[in-house]
């Protein structure tokens, strides 16, 4: 207790607010205006391929394949290319993604070694991704013989992703407070019993929204794609994965060669002719469709799961 | 002793009665004088403690405890009387919340501790913290209820139902009914039978806690642990629960932590003092509150250091 | 109890308790000396005053109840605390009783006056000094928290009682002598068993003492053969 009185101060109280209030409202205008400056920009960029490429999009568009003429030129082998890779992708990158983010999290003992293992992978979600293309080539391609296919594709783009499906498993692991798994513990339930009734439910959220981000860079990412032998002129489908005969699924779709979104309309831009940068555009619009469709998925599958919860 | 000779003595007694020199009434609770009239068969929650000792659910031996190199517990001893309330008292940092948590082996979560001694849980004789003893073993046995009502993030059904869905029990009649056991043990039913399918954070802090407590029943244990389950309610809330350990004494053997010393005197038969690690004294509840032997115990609950 | 509460005002309060109930200890004391004295000097005036004075009495033991119910609200009180504050009602009742003891001999003594005096009432002046010792030891014993002296005070209360039976017997006697007798020693008589009353009430404060202290009733096991 005080009892030798401290030294007296003068405030002068309604400077201190009106100073305050100044900064408060310089900085919100400064933001404001940072916001417009984007939005603008990104504004811009879509309205430009909105106006270049809108007048493109037709049924024909999305069911033609790639020609020397622009107005019959189609993106169709290029978005089931996409599509398909996308879905080796997923497969791929989300149960080894989170499996491993779920080991390092709650079953690995916390040592210097799982500490490196940390560092290692969050340092590899920022590696170029050309590099993954080489290793792919070398290892997947050549080394293993699987020649210049979707799996392949799926397998480059699922180690694009990995990192990143790690990570937001670790962190969206990570966020649930202990009282959740005390409780669990407290009631006699082994440790699967914790994981898979208490602990991933309340993690898919966070998981879900790392993998869309991750997914949704891999669908644009055309460097590693273009080093592990994508055609840009591809004027056939993969065979359909669901057979008319037995056993009705095939997975030779796995073994073809392909084209994705991003190949297709870079080999567009490169052309001299005006009409194929239309194309371009229109295949731009079609693919940031195609994103924001996966985001639009996830946001539903949060909402249907936190719904599910209750 | 036949009833005109019980009425002797009680007469007899009664005459050398004066200015309450004797106390008439504490010879007739201890049974050495006959009452004037017939005893009911449990005569109300006042009644101190039977002449015969309550058989252990829990002897305590010797148990050390070291978070690291800390040492938190030094050599603690003290039953556990079956169908009793035990309230462990002490200021911050004596040790009883760890202590708790040794029960159920929740130490066992985080690296780097150690046990020693014996817990022993009746019937059986099993030591709890015996290295070979599995930690799922006294948690199946044993129910806790934690100071921040933690209730999962799922409808208050499938929250009591947690505990019998980790043991397997999938008979969905089987599973609804202890539910409902467990929610009018817990004094929720009434309040949420109609909304067994919200989720568990709809409730209020003082149902949820209720919630938890219903959810440590439904597994129907033997042992109940208690750490400071009403600071975070308030005092309305709080009586709420008080009642409800009262109800449960019946059927469960209660281990209650609280930093409310008026709360141990309320609730419990037995009251264990704690300080650094140790017991310094524990005793019959009424006794360490109007008389303590020890002079650290009673310079506690007066207020004087803690 | 060498520390004090956390809380400081929580011991002025209880020093407040203690100091009202030596207070009322006193001014019980005073009363009974004086009524004690105006017996002896068949002083009607200073019966007078002891009858007045009551009402001081009284207040404290109505101070006194209600201090210690606002210190059972406020403080929760455990222990040597609660004994201390439950003990301290029941002392300050006893008080009221022996003051109101005074009282009766102080109104006696004007009936006495208006007849002629009985001769050897050693008795009576010594029952008085004897429970004015007891007074003084039994408070003495509170102020000190001493159980033991309360106890050695509690048994003194036998020689008062003793001494009652034999002015009993001693008044009896003067009464079949001489019918003349009979109203001055029925008053001495109401006055003996008043000063009797007063033994069994500092007993009574004995007791309290004890349990405030030990925290136990006081043994009588022992004792009860000397008597």
């Amino acid at each position: 207790m005080a009892t030798d009185a401290a030294p007296p101060f003068e405030v002068d109280h309604r400077r201190l607010i009106g100073r305050a209030r100044r900064v408060d409202s310089a900085f919100a205008w400064a933001g404001l205006l940072v916001m417009v400056v984007a939005m603008t920009m990104l504004m811009a960029l879509i309205v430009d391929l909105l106006v270049d490429g809108l007048p493109r999009l037709s049924w024909d568009f999305f069911t033609n394949f790639p020609s020397r003429r622009a107005s019959r030129a189609g993106i169709l082998s290029a978005w089931v290319g996409t599509t398909l890779v996308m879905i080796v992708t997923a497969a791929l990158a989300v149960p080894l993604g989170v499996a491993a983010g779920l080991y390092l999290e709650e079953y690995a003992p916390k040592n210097w070694m799982t500490d490196i293992i940390e560092i290692n992978v969050t340092n590899l979600a920022g590696v170029p991704s050309i590099i993954y293309g080489l290793l792919a080539l070398g290892l997947f391609v050549y080394g293993f013989g699987l020649g210049e296919t979707i799996l392949v594709a799926g397998m480059v783009l699922a180690l694009l992703t990995l990192p990143v499906v790690i990570v937001a498993t670790r962190e969206a692991i990570r966020s649930i407070p202990q009282e959740v798994r005390e409780a669990a513990y407290a009631l006699g339930a082994d440790q699967w019993q914790t994981v898979r009734m208490y602990i991933l439910p309340a993690a898919t959220p966070g998981i879900l929204t790392g993998t869309i981000i991750g997914l949704a860079r891999a669908i644009g990412e055309t460097a590693p794609v273009i080093t592990i032998g994508a055609l840009t002129f591809i004027a056939f489908l993969p065979p359909a994965p669901i057979q008319p005969e037995f056993p009705f699924i095939s997975f030779e779709w796995l073994n073809s060669p392909f084209t994705v979104m991003p190949i297709q309309m870079f080999n567009w831009i490169s052309r001299p002719q005006a009409e194929f940068h239309l194309n371009a555009a229109a295949a731009g619009l079609v693919l940031l469709a195609m994103t924001l469709l996966m985001n639009g998925l996830a946001i539903y599958i949060r909402y249907r799961i936190r719904k599910g919860m209750r | 002793m036949s009833n005109a000779g019980a009425r002797r003595v009680h007469d007899a007694l009664a005459r050398h009665a004066r200015h309450g020199a004797i106390e008439l009434a504490a010879l007739e609770r201890a049974g050495v004088a006959a009452r004037s009239g017939p005893i009911a068969a449990d005569e109300g929650k006042d009644r101190p403690p039977r002449a015969e000792p309550r058989a252990h659910k829990v002897e305590v031996r010797g148990l050390s405890f070291w978070y690291g190199d800390f040492q938190a517990l030094k050599d603690i001893s003290i039953p556990i009387a079956e169908s009793e309330v035990t309230a462990l008292i002490g200021p911050s940092g004596c040790g009883k919340s760890t202590f708790l948590r040794c029960f159920n082996r929740m130490h066992d979560l985080y690296p780097g501790n150690r046990y020693e001694g014996e817990i022993l849980l009746h019937p059986g004789a099993v030591n709890i913290i015996d290295r070979r003893t599995d930690p799922m073993l006294p948690r199946l046995r044993i129910g806790m209820v934690f100071q921040k009502p933690n209730p999962f993030p799922k409808s208050v059904y499938e929250n009591v139902a947690a505990g019998l869905r980790i043991r397997g029990i999938r008979r969905k009649s089987l599973v609804d009914d202890r539910v409902e056991l467990a929610l009018r043990r817990a004094a929720l039913w009434d309040e949420v039978k109609d909304r067994l399918d919200d989720s568990a954070y709809e409730l209020s802090g003082g149902q949820q806690q209720r919630l938890c407590i219903a959810r440590a029943l439904a597994p129907d244990p033997e042992l109940l642990l208690l750490d400071e389950p009403t600071s975070a309610l308030d005092p309305i809330a709080t009586a709420r629960i008080e009642e409800l350990i009262d109800d449960l004494r019946q059927h469960y053997t209660i281990v209650i932590v609280t930093h409310n010393m008026q709360q141990a005197a309320r609730v419990s038969q037995r009251t264990a003092f704690f300080h650094l690690g140790k017991i310094i004294e524990w005793n019959d509840t009424e006794q360490i509150f109007t008389n303590p032997k020890e002079t650290m115990t009673q310079d506690y609950i007066t207020g004087r250091f803690g | 109890m060498a520390t004090e509460h956390i809380v400081k005002s929580y011991d002025q309060q209880l020093n407040l308790l203690s100091r009202k109930i030596l207070e009322m200890g006193g001014l019980v004391e005073q009363q009974l000396a004086s009524a004690s004295e105006a017996l002896a000097t068949r002083d009607i005036e200073a019966a007078a005053r002891v009858i007045e004075h009551d009402d001081r009495v009284d207040d404290l033991e109505e101070e006194i109840d209600k201090h210690a119910i606002r210190l059972l609200a406020t403080r929760q009180p455990m222990a040597v605390d609660l004994r201390h504050i439950a003990m301290a009602m029941k002392i300050s009742n006893d008080l009221e009783r022996i003051g109101d003891y005074a009282v009766n001999i102080a109104k006696r003594i004007e009936r006495l006056v208006k007849v002629p005096p009985v001769q050897s009432q050693y008795a009576i002046p010594r029952m008085a000094q004897i429970t004015q010792a007891m007074i003084k030891d039994v408070l003495d014993a509170y102020l000190e928290r001493d159980a033991a002296r309360a106890v050695t005070a509690w048994h003194r209360d036998d020689e008062v009682d003793a001494m009652y039976e034999s002015l009993f017997r001693e008044l009896s006697t003067y009464m079949l002598e001489d019918p003349r007798n009979i109203t001055a020693c029925i008053n001495l008589l109401f006055i003996a068993k008043n000063l009797e009353r007063t033994g069994d009430h500092i007993t009574n404060i004995a007791e309290k003492i004890h349990y405030m202290v030990h925290g136990q009733r006081i043994n009588r096991m022992p004792q009860q053969a000397a008597s």
